[in-house]
């Protein structure tokens, strides 16, 4: 069985809500400021609706995982987006064994 | 390392638990406290005071940088302790209340949702300690705030202690009679339990039993809401499709649980217990196990084919739950309490759901009979037939029975009662008029049953 990758500072970061201009600079130039990594980016617009899910690296980052998802889901609501960070475990654990 | 995530998981996960629900009921550490007797009161009181505040004073913290790392909800941080009738064997009634009220301030102190132990174990008898600790019940419920009572009164291999049932039927009473201004709250703080768990998560029933390590995590997870969608979403499934769907999910709710454990494990470095697999609603919209019945094509949970319904429910949350997880244990079956959900109050409402149907069910799901008001003229006799008859479904068909009966003080079938925050709120159900006074009068114990017999 998987154990939790305690040792993994991977995290999936994923922001929804209704398309507008500049969601990704926004949030890769605060990923950048905090020397988060991103490994894979994906987005979709479905009917004017944004989804955007990113694998990002926060080993070599300068913030907590915790900090980082506080921080983005504060300025994501100013913006009316909805900006979750959370640990790839919960993903990965979820579905597979 | 590959970056591997299937977007419709990521996708499927965020819609579990930000659109039905779902989240971790609670993480329950238990303490032990077979280490703190003292002949000395005030001294007992300070070693149990400093043990519980020493173990569990990061538990809170932890939840929480837990719940923020990985996103999903930690609903309760717990403590369970050991029996104090064991852990405190000597003291009497009043000193019994006494640590009561130091569980209380310890509880306060974590900043925990709920402390249970305040229990007995007296399947085949009372010792002196047994006899001090549920005298001292009523009034360690009513005059404390978190604290969750329990007491054991039969066992597969033991019987039933007909004489513990009597005086639970008393205690109850009491219990709603000396909170009567909040609607008998103390009650709904008291299970009466057949074959207790000794590593239960849930509160009001969880003690940490004295085969269990010095601390440990226990992890139970939630759900219903999850279920509930999935079983909407497919009404032609036949009833091995159904089973199936039930299965999957079951089995990414629990490895929730698994992940919280370990992770709330390694943080506090506690060993890891079990994940406890149950359904347990609560009284939000749409996290509901009788919404689950309702789905699958009952017209109200309570009608014929609910014991049916339930009954598959059940089988495959074990199903899915016990693959996912490397120790399941506790209670682990679907919850039915009325009170705190939002559906059974409803099918209680409109007259689908009585108080017979409810113990017909109960042989085929977790738990017993629990969180159900009843009038408040009904006698202690009567409570004691009711918890006589969830004993022995409990201990005929060897499995957890519960029963947690708050009387409505002052109130008749059919008014509501309000307890508020998990508790909830529910009408008062009807009991039978006929009295049973001379069967639970009989007093001894009821003998085990031949399946006992098993070595």
């Amino acid at each position: 069985m998987t154990s939790p990758s305690e040792e993994s500072n991977r995290a999936i970061i994923t922001v929804l809500g209704r398309d507008q201009i500049g969601i990704i600079a926004w949030v890769s130039g605060r990923l950048a400021e905090y020397h988060v990594n991103i490994l894979d980016i994906s987005q979709t617009i479905v009917k004017d609706f944004f989804t955007m899910i990113m694998v990002v690296d926060l080993e070599p980052a300068t913030l907590e995982l915790i900090e980082l998802a506080r921080t983005l889901d504060q300025e994501g609501n100013d913006k009316g987006l909805q900006v979750k960070v959370q640990h790839e475990d919960i993903f990965t654990f979820m579905h597979r064994i | 390392m590959t970056i591997t995530f299937a977007r419709e998981e990521i996708q499927q996960t965020l819609k579990m638990i930000h659109e039905e629900n779902l989240d971790i009921r609670t993480i329950t550490m238990g303490i032990s406290l077979l280490d703190c007797c003292s002949e000395e009161i005030s001294r007992m009181e300070m070693k149990v005071y400093d043990k519980i505040t020493k173990y569990a004073g990061k538990l809170v913290s932890v939840g929480e940088q837990i719940s923020a790392r990985y996103g999903i909800p930690i609903i309760n941080k717990r403590v369970s302790v050991t029996p104090i009738a064991i852990a405190a064997a000597h003291l009497n009634t009043e000193e019994m209340v006494r640590i009561a009220k130091v569980l209380d301030r310890a509880a306060r102190e974590s900043g925990i949702n709920f402390i249970g132990g305040f229990s007995a174990l007296v399947q085949k008898g009372f010792t002196t300690g047994d006899l001090a600790l549920i005298d001292a019940i009523p009034q360690a419920l009513s005059e404390t705030e978190f604290v969750c009572s329990s007491v054991n009164i039969g066992t597969t291999k033991a019987g039933i202690n007909m004489d513990a049932v009597l005086k639970m039927g008393e205690v109850i009473l009491k219990c709603a009679q000396l909170t009567a201004d909040k609607d008998g709250i103390a009650a709904a703080k008291l299970v009466v339990f057949c074959n207790a768990p000794e590593d239960n998560p849930f509160m009001a029933g969880a003690f940490h039993g004295v085969g269990e390590p010095e601390s440990v995590i226990n992890v139970g997870v939630s759900g219903p809401g999850v279920v509930a969608k999935v079983v909407k979403q497919f009404p032609e499934a036949d009833f091995s499709e159904l089973s199936n769907l039930i299965k999957q999910t079951a089995f990414k709710i629990t490895r929730m649980g698994e992940l919280i454990g370990r992770a709330a494990s390694k943080s506090l470095n506690v060993p890891f217990g079990i994940v406890d697999l149950s359904l347990a609603p609560t009284p939000a919209i749409g996290d509901s196990v009788a919404e689950i019945l309702e789905n699958m094509g009952l017209e109200r949970c309570g009608t014929h084919g609910t014991t049916a319904a339930l009954a598959l429910l059940n089988d495959a949350v074990k199903k899915g739950g016990a693959m996912a997880s490397s120790h399941v244990g506790g209670l682990s079956g679907a919850f039915i309490p009325v009170s705190e959900d939002a559906g059974m109050v409803e099918a209680v409402e409109v007259g689908a759901l009585t108080l017979d149907k409810l113990e017909a069910m109960t042989c085929v799901c977790s738990v017993g009979l629990d969180m159900i008001a009843l009038p408040g003229d009904v006698t202690a006799e009567t409570l004691a037939a009711i918890i006589a008859d969830e004993a022995a479904i409990g201990m005929i068909n060897k499995k957890t029975t519960a029963v947690r009966l708050i009387p409505a003080i002052g109130k008749k079938a059919g008014e509501r009662v309000e307890f508020g925050g998990l508790l909830g709120g529910a009408p008062v159900m009807a009991i039978h008029p006929f009295a049973s006074n001379m069967f639970v009068k009989r007093g001894g114990r009821i003998p085990a049953p031949i399946i006992s017999l098993t070595n």
